[in-house]
């Protein structure tokens, strides 16, 4: 089950699934047998979410299961924490630097400033041109060794 | 119409409201980033809006939507802070009243996520780490312009002297209120505001600008009593669902 939720992607990251993502919570059969596919939004406007649960329903139907029922979790709310480390490598390499550290650091606690460092050339030398990039997920970016622009999943 | 649902209606409406205004920006704001910030912000405030909604349509029992809510009712039903409704003037303007109500729900969120209602508080949840993104970016241009250029400094402080009013609205405890708060289901409004002016002094005075002094208040937005500025974006927010009722894409 998990390996057809694989396949589903996040239709504004293709090369993320949304299992990557870490929006699935639970897949289990329940007592009224039938299969429930638990999905929390990122953020709570994300114009995603309803295209996402479509792809599912979709994905789920070809697979057999066109009774399956999805909720919706609401809490513990999604951070960018939940993205897996198979997750952040395909950021990387698709050229949008993944969330730099853990939400719940020490060093974010104090309110120090973050390094992302450039996803093309690995530089530490970036400025922050906005804190709002093209998706509610992401910061708008610029490297100034590479000149490259570029966007980073925001640590939420 | 019961408190707790007259209570969700006045948090739903505040965000519903001020993100509507915000979205009148999308394509004029001053650069690009502001237009991708304004309707980013915009765009989590609708989120909060309709999970808001959807719980107060599921506790109302009379099977009305979140879009048969936001869409279907009247000036005088919307429950939203008179301050969201103001129009945006020039960005300076829109920034200020971005400032005073991200500060409020900022702590509003902060306190609601212990809330003895359990929807509400995973709802509140969800909406404070947003907040803080939306005020870093408000605080943040209102020390820019406040600290920037004469001109700047002078519409920004213009702005807060004439939108300094509506804050009094935040923190009039009425009867829904304090029917909430002895529930556990909302933070008492008197505790909430010294916290919201100690961080509304500290921009300010980053800023360089002057705090004004609290005035005479008439409007409630929160008990459906509006400024004439209200029916005006319902009348544009929600033509098309009033004109075509039930159409779909």
């Amino acid at each position: 089950m998990w390996r057809v939720l694989e396949e589903v992607q996040d239709p504004e990251i293709p090369v993320l699934s949304i299992v990557d993502l870490g929006i699935v919570r639970h897949v289990e059969w329940r007592d009224d047998g039938r299969l429930h596919v638990g999905i929390t939004p990122t953020y709570s406007g994300c114009p995603a979410t309803e295209v996402i649960r479509s792809l599912i329903e979709h994905a789920l139907s070809r697979a057999g299961f066109a009774d399956a029922v999805l909720d919706n979790v609401l809490s513990p709310p999604w951070t960018s924490d939940w993205l897996t480390e198979e997750g952040k490598q395909k950021l990387r390499a698709f050229g949008i630097a993944p969330p730099a550290e853990s939400v719940s650091s020490v060093r974010r606690l104090f309110g120090a400033p973050t390094v992302v460092p450039c996803p093309k050339c690995g530089s530490r030398a970036t400025e922050r041109v906005s804190e709002f990039g093209s998706t509610p997920c992401k910061a708008h970016y610029r490297c100034t060794v590479c000149l490259e622009p570029f966007d980073y999943f925001k640590c939420i | 119409m019961n408190a707790r649902l007259r209570y969700v209606l006045r948090l739903a409406d505040t965000s519903l409201v001020l993100g509507q205004r915000l979205g009148e920006w999308v394509g004029h704001a001053p650069a690009l980033e502001e237009d991708l910030g304004l309707a980013n912000i915009a765009l989590d405030l609708l989120g909060q809006a309709r999970m808001l909604l959807t719980y107060a349509g599921e506790m109302e029992g009379r099977g009305r939507s979140e879009d048969d809510l936001a869409m279907g009712r009247d000036q005088s039903d919307f429950l939203n802070f008179a301050l969201v409704e103001q129009p945006n003037g020039d960005f300076g303007r829109t920034i200020v009243r971005q400032l005073l109500i991200d500060a409020f729900q900022l702590e509003l969120y902060e306190a609601l996520q212990r809330s003895s209602d359990a929807r509400l508080g995973e709802i509140a949840a969800k909406a404070l780490k947003e907040t803080r993104y939306h005020f870093r970016y408000s605080a943040g241009w209102v020390v820019r312009l406040g600290d920037g250029t004469e001109e700047s400094h002078r519409r920004v402080q213009s702005a807060l002297d004439e939108l300094w009013r509506f804050t009094r609205e935040l923190f009039a405890e009425d009867d829904i209120d304090r029917e909430m708060v002895a529930a556990g289901v909302a933070p008492s409004l008197a505790e909430l505001q010294p916290r919201w002016s100690a961080r509304i002094d500290e921009v300010l005075q980053e800023a360089t600008l002057a705090r004004p002094a609290d005035a005479p208040y008439s409007w409630f937005g929160k008990r459906g009593e509006h400024t004439e500025h209200l029916g005006y974006l319902l009348a544009e927010m929600q033509f098309l669902h009033r004109a075509y009722p039930g159409a779909t894409w």
